[in-house]
């Protein structure tokens, strides 16, 4: 009996230091599967917005994803004013609105394609749909593509810095935060 | 210290040191197979044979292969199949036998349902069994993201992101699985290295437990009947071979599975050198464009009738639905409340039950490949609602079985 519990506590001892270590391999194991600091630095998109034409989508790429930039046309703008969740969406740089979003449909990151006719994205991977303003108009996708953070620079758009006019859009829930 | 004597032969010498003889006893001469089973019993070694192309098949890729964004595709399509001498062969039989391997998981699977052989002890070769399918799975994934193609990059961007959980956002835990915002190096790094290290370790571990976990309730036979393993083989050792329920598994039982399994290999070889294509998306044979998605996207035959159920529902339900067909399998030993261990056609209403069950999951696959659009959309999404539904009413239907 006394052999056994001596046992029993080398086994308990050896327990509790393994357990330790497990732990903290498995934090090391955590760490290392984490995105590597070049990858999270990797910097910031600047968009000369006086270059883009109305309802003609161009794709621009911040952070390895697809950023659309649609101009409003007047058309378009009379779609999005009778519907306010529309207007919040879109970005004023002078005179111009503009719809600028992470080109991936929230609901599992396939990439819109553009319907210029229709004024429409479509998603082909489930069936989702998306107004000009990329607002959702038809599930699966949960809510309309998501808006990168942006800060307003005279006629330049900073991607990945955040602008007064962004933490607006968040403190609404006009989007969330990518 | 063991008792040891000048050896008479090798085989004595390593008998002697290694036990080989009661080795051999343990694993094939009385290991006990009833005689009556069908050829639908061969399918573990067909299994097992096919993991063995894969392996074989998947060094010699591994030779070639880079692991690389800028170079994987060009290692793949350029080095193995126009430069490497026989590089063909190698990816033509790692293709066709892992897409192959799956349609003789589901054969073996729907065999083991029919005849009832997750019951009564057998527990634990159903649950090791879909563990295997689920590594299986995993390990399918993780090589179709190698060659890194259009379908290969979108698939990783659209299953990684299953991960974030729908409305709970966790995109963290998606960096985090990705290494990245996007599926780039550092995911297709630790995507090779899941699949030729860890997940094949796995698979090869969860291998012996599901030949552990047959030795003891022994494999199920074709007509429910309850054998008594000691008496039957007791009855064959004494020499009563024709009256005894049981033959050995090698070589007697060995000499048919080989036979099944060489017809298969006729079938198996003549896909790699005639119908390979089958096995090898077209899209899959442009190089991955992160800001070009494939017109549809849509994953190998044999994951169409999970997907299937996610499709038809909005984030959330169909994430949920999803979770669910993927776990319920599993649970079959513990849904089926029935005491019986007999073929499904003497099983009434669960009979009714397995039929529904295996031509739902062909509509779903069915309907996976389509395009998500009118008449598609409503047959899916009734086939995904039979799908649960058919799983709740399970442990009724069984529970009411007369004991037979």
């Amino acid at each position: 009996m006394k052999d056994s519990s001596r046992r029993g506590f080398m086994g308990k001892a050896f327990g509790a230091v393994a357990g330790v270590g497990a732990i903290a391999s498995l934090y090391a194991m955590k760490k290392t599967w984490d995105p590597l600091p070049s990858v999270k630095a990797a910097g910031f998109t600047t968009l000369d917005m006086s270059a883009y034409k109305e309802n003609e989508l161009v794709t621009e790429k911040w952070r390895g994803k697809p950023i659309f930039v649609l101009k409003q046309s007047a058309e378009m703008m009379k779609k999005a004013k009778a519907n306010p969740k529309d207007m919040d969406r879109l970005i004023q740089i002078g005179d111009a609105y503009f719809m600028v979003c992470v080109g991936l449909c929230t609901h599992l990151g396939c990439i819109p394609g553009y319907d210029s006719n229709e004024q429409t994205f479509l998603c082909a991977c489930h069936g989702g749909m998306y107004d000009a303003t990329a607002e959702v108009t038809k599930a699966p996708p949960p809510r309309g593509l998501d808006i990168p953070p942006f800060k307003i620079d005279g006629n330049k758009l900073v991607l990945g810095e955040e602008g007064p006019e962004y933490k607006k859009m968040l403190e609404s829930g006009t989007t969330l935060k990518v | 210290m063991a008792h040891f004597t000048k050896a008479t032969s090798v085989h004595d010498w390593l008998n002697q040191r290694m036990g080989i003889d009661t080795l051999r006893r343990v694993m094939a001469t009385e290991y006990w197979i009833p005689k009556n089973i069908n050829f639908l019993w061969a399918m573990g070694m067909v299994l097992a044979i096919t993991f063995g192309l894969l392996l074989v098949s998947g060094i010699f890729l591994l030779m070639y292969y880079q692991p690389n964004v800028a170079t994987a595709f060009d290692s793949v399509n350029y080095t193995i199949m126009t430069e490497v001498e026989f590089g063909w062969l190698w990816r033509h039989v790692h293709g066709v036998a892992a897409s192959v391997v799956f349609l003789i998981i589901y054969i073996h699977m729907f065999t083991g349902i029919y005849y009832g052989s997750y019951k009564k002890g057998r527990e634990m070769i159903w649950i090791s069994g879909m563990l295997l399918f689920v590594a299986f799975s995993a390990e399918a994934f993780s090589g179709y993201m190698l060659p890194w193609g259009q379908m290969s990059y979108w698939a990783g961007m659209v299953i990684t992101n299953l991960f974030a959980g729908g409305s709970l956002h966790a995109d963290g835990l998606v960096e985090w699985i990705r290494g990245d915002y996007v599926p780039a190096q550092a995911f297709l790094n630790r995507f090779f290295m899941l699949h030729v290290l860890l997940i094949p370790l796995a698979i090869l571990g969860l291998i012996g437990l599901h030949f552990g976990a047959l030795r003891i309730p022994h494999v199920n036979n074709q007509d429910g009947e309850d054998i008594d393993f000691d008496a039957e083989a007791k009855k064959y050792l004494d020499g009563d071979k024709a009256g005894s329920k049981v033959i050995r598994f090698a070589n007697d039982f060995m000499a048919k599975d080989m036979m099944v399994v060489g017809i298969y290999l006729i079938f198996f070889f003549y896909l790699v050198f005639y119908h390979y294509d089958f096995a090898m998306d077209p899209v899959n044979f442009d190089p991955a464009d992160g800001l070009k998605t494939p017109a549809h996207i849509y994953p190998e035959w044999y994951f169409l009738w999970s997907y299937e159920i996610l499709r038809p529902f909005s984030t959330d339900i169909g994430l949920i639905a999803f979770a669910f067909a993927q776990v319920i399998f599993v649970l079959l030993p513990f849904l089926d409340r029935s005491p019986n261990t007999i073929p499904a056609s003497r099983r009434g209403l669960f009979n009714l039950w397995f039929w529904a069950m295996l031509i739902d999951m062909i509509v779903l696959t069915a309907m996976g490949k389509l395009p998500p659009e009118g008449i598609f959309s409503t047959i899916g999404l009734v086939a995904a609602l039979t799908f649960i539904g058919l799983w709740i009413i399970l442990p009724f239907i069984t529970k009411n079985e007369k004991a037979r």
